[in-house]
């Protein structure tokens, strides 16, 4: 899934602190399951923002709204009957959210209400972390299934390089050597001997190299 | 045709079954010549070539090729070491096409440090290739006499290529296999990690001659000199990769802090003649870290010097 973060409070007072009837929009996928963006995060920054103002002695109409998916033109729907109520929106979704409603509501002004961090999964509780880059040309079945382009900080594709210890990545004890992670694979598939292939050079006009990426599908269109 | 595939005297002295002897020099932060030059200088007549770093820890320097000319047109041979972390395939390819056009018949390929050590920590870095798909670019630009992209190149590069090993980088199960795949992918002459653990380096060469590694490319031991026992210690906690038994740092520890820096030397010089003599080391590379001035005695006394005649 996606996974985004909170921004600070101060940073989205900022943003919004010209406008006086706001729409906090939360979505209910991966920002929901992630925690950053979802109906309960929607509710927290809307009462944050309500304190604020008060404090401030500034008179704000702050209202609430999740809907099922934001980057669905279906869903983004279900807000355009009160859409003249606000002067201005911020998302909780990921990047992609953010734009299918910006795109939307043309004269809207949106604002993200969320860092969007990276494609990885809930490692643990309250820990997330990366697991693809979405290069385009997946290479797992090479690499024991572990990614080398999105948990290598190098991209190395024949690793690991020189600065991998006791299992770490030169970066430093928090962050898993992703060769350290494939060498212990291969050895558990019985397939070191796939260690010494040398991994071709890689194709990258399929990564964000190449420019924005589209899928088409002839199939599906209608 | 000939038996080498460059001019370079570092591959003919090994060739001729020498030991090849080479030094490290590190561009300044900052536009002045002179400080190449000077470092040059000192060690000119007491190696065979000289590396020159590439923005080594990510701190941004003088380029490396614009240093290796400086050596060059003293008639100091370089070895240009190119990291793939700040360039592409276009810059890479130009570059290597630069070195050959000033004929630097040298070049070692690394990734190079994560920037975040450096002075531009919150910069991007690239790693289109990485050093062994480097090693496969310069072997094809040169025996191809191609680009990556296929065209034909005009005087193609005569290169010597290299490529680094850690003889002590985890997971150790593949410190030998990995060193296998560099050289299978085209590394002539392999500089190593600094050597500080002389028995796991023993047992990672024997494991190379078995498989007859040394006999496919010419592995040079990497040794640098601890100026005191606060260095030992900083590379031994510090240096990711780095492996500094603590027997070293208690003999540093011995003696009084104004005689450590000759006692790191003399560890430096007992060290070569130790691992002289062992089957697969072709040479030294001597990387004394901004203390270029020590590296005429330890190459003497470690009966390197002179360097033979070709
Ligand atoms: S190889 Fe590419 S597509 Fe596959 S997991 Fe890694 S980044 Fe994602
Ligand atoms: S230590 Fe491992 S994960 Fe880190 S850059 Fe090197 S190979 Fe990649």
């Amino acid at each position: 899934m996606i996974i985004a973060e909170k921004k600070p409070i101060q940073e989205i007072i900022e943003e919004v602190q010209n406008f006086d009837r706001i729409l906090i929009l939360g979505c209910n996928e991966c920002v929901t399951v992630c925690e950053a963006g979802g109906k309960k995060e929607v509710e927290v920054l809307a009462s944050a923002l309500r304190m604020y103002f008060i404090t401030q002695g500034k008179e704000k109409v702050i209202s609430e709204h999740t809907l099922e998916r934001q980057c669905d033109h279906e869903y983004l729907e279900e807000i355009r009957k009160n859409i003249d109520n606000y002067d201005a929106i911020v998302s909780l979704a990921c990047g992609v959210g953010v734009q299918f409603a910006a795109e939307k509501y043309l004269t809207m002004p949106l604002l993200p209400g969320v860092n969007t961090i990276c494609l990885g999964a809930n490692e643990d509780r309250g820990l997330w972390t990366e697991r693809c880059q979405a290069c385009g040309s997946c290479v797992l079945a090479r690499t024991g299934g572990i990614c080398p382009v999105s948990r290598c900080a190098k991209r190395v594709l024949n690793g690991p390089c020189g600065g991998s210890t006791n299992g770490k990545c030169e970066l430093g004890p928090d962050t898993d050597c992703a060769w350290q992670l494939i060498v212990d694979r291969l050895k558990a598939l019985d397939k070191m001997d796939d260690y010494e292939k040398i991994a071709p050079i890689k194709d990258w006009s399929t990564d964000r190299a190449g420019g924005p990426r589209t899928v088409t599908r002839e199939d599906v269109k209608i | 045709m000939s038996e080498f595939v460059s001019a370079s005297r570092l591959e003919r002295v090994m060739k001729a079954g020498h030991l090849g002897v080479t030094s490290e020099c590190g561009p300044p932060r900052g536009s002045d010549p002179e400080e190449v030059r000077k470092k040059g200088m000192l060690i000119k007549d007491y190696v065979d070539a000289i590396n020159v770093t590439d923005n080594q820890t990510a701190m941004t320097r003088m380029s490396s090729l614009a240093a290796c000319i400086h050596l060059k047109l003293l008639g100091i041979e370089p070895v240009l070491q190119m990291v793939t972390r700040d360039r592409n395939r276009v810059a890479l390819q130009s570059d290597i096409l630069g070195a050959a056009s000033f004929d630097i018949p040298n070049m070692l390929c690394l990734s190079g440090d994560h920037q975040s050590f450096g002075d531009c920590a919150k910069g991007q870095n690239v790693h289109d290739l990485d050093s062994m798909q480097l090693v496969q670019t310069v072997r094809h630009m040169r025996d191809e006499g191609k680009f990556l992209g296929g065209d034909d190149i005009k005087r193609p590069p005569k290169i010597f290529v290299g490529a680094a090993a850690n003889p002590f980088a985890d997971p150790f199960e593949i410190r030998v296999p990995r060193l296998a795949k560099k050289i299978a992918c085209g590394a002539e002459f392999i500089q190593t990690q600094c050597i500080y653990n002389i028995d796991k380096f023993k047992e990672w060469m024997k494991r190379a001659v078995d498989r007859g590694l040394h006999e496919k490319a010419f592995i040079m031991a990497g040794m640098t000199p601890m100026k005191s026992v606060g260095m030992a210690k900083y590379m031994k906690k510090k240096v990711p990769g780095m492996d500094v038994p603590d027997g070293i740092i208690e003999r540093l520890a011995g003696v009084e802090k104004g005689k450590q820096a000759q006692e790191g030397i003399d560890i430096c010089v007992e060290h070569i003649q130790q691992l002289k003599e062992i089957t697969g080391v072709a040479g030294f590379h001597i990387m004394a870290i901004e203390w270029e001035e020590k590296v005429p005695e330890i190459i003497k006394r470690s009966g390197l010097y002179p360097r033979p005649e070709l």
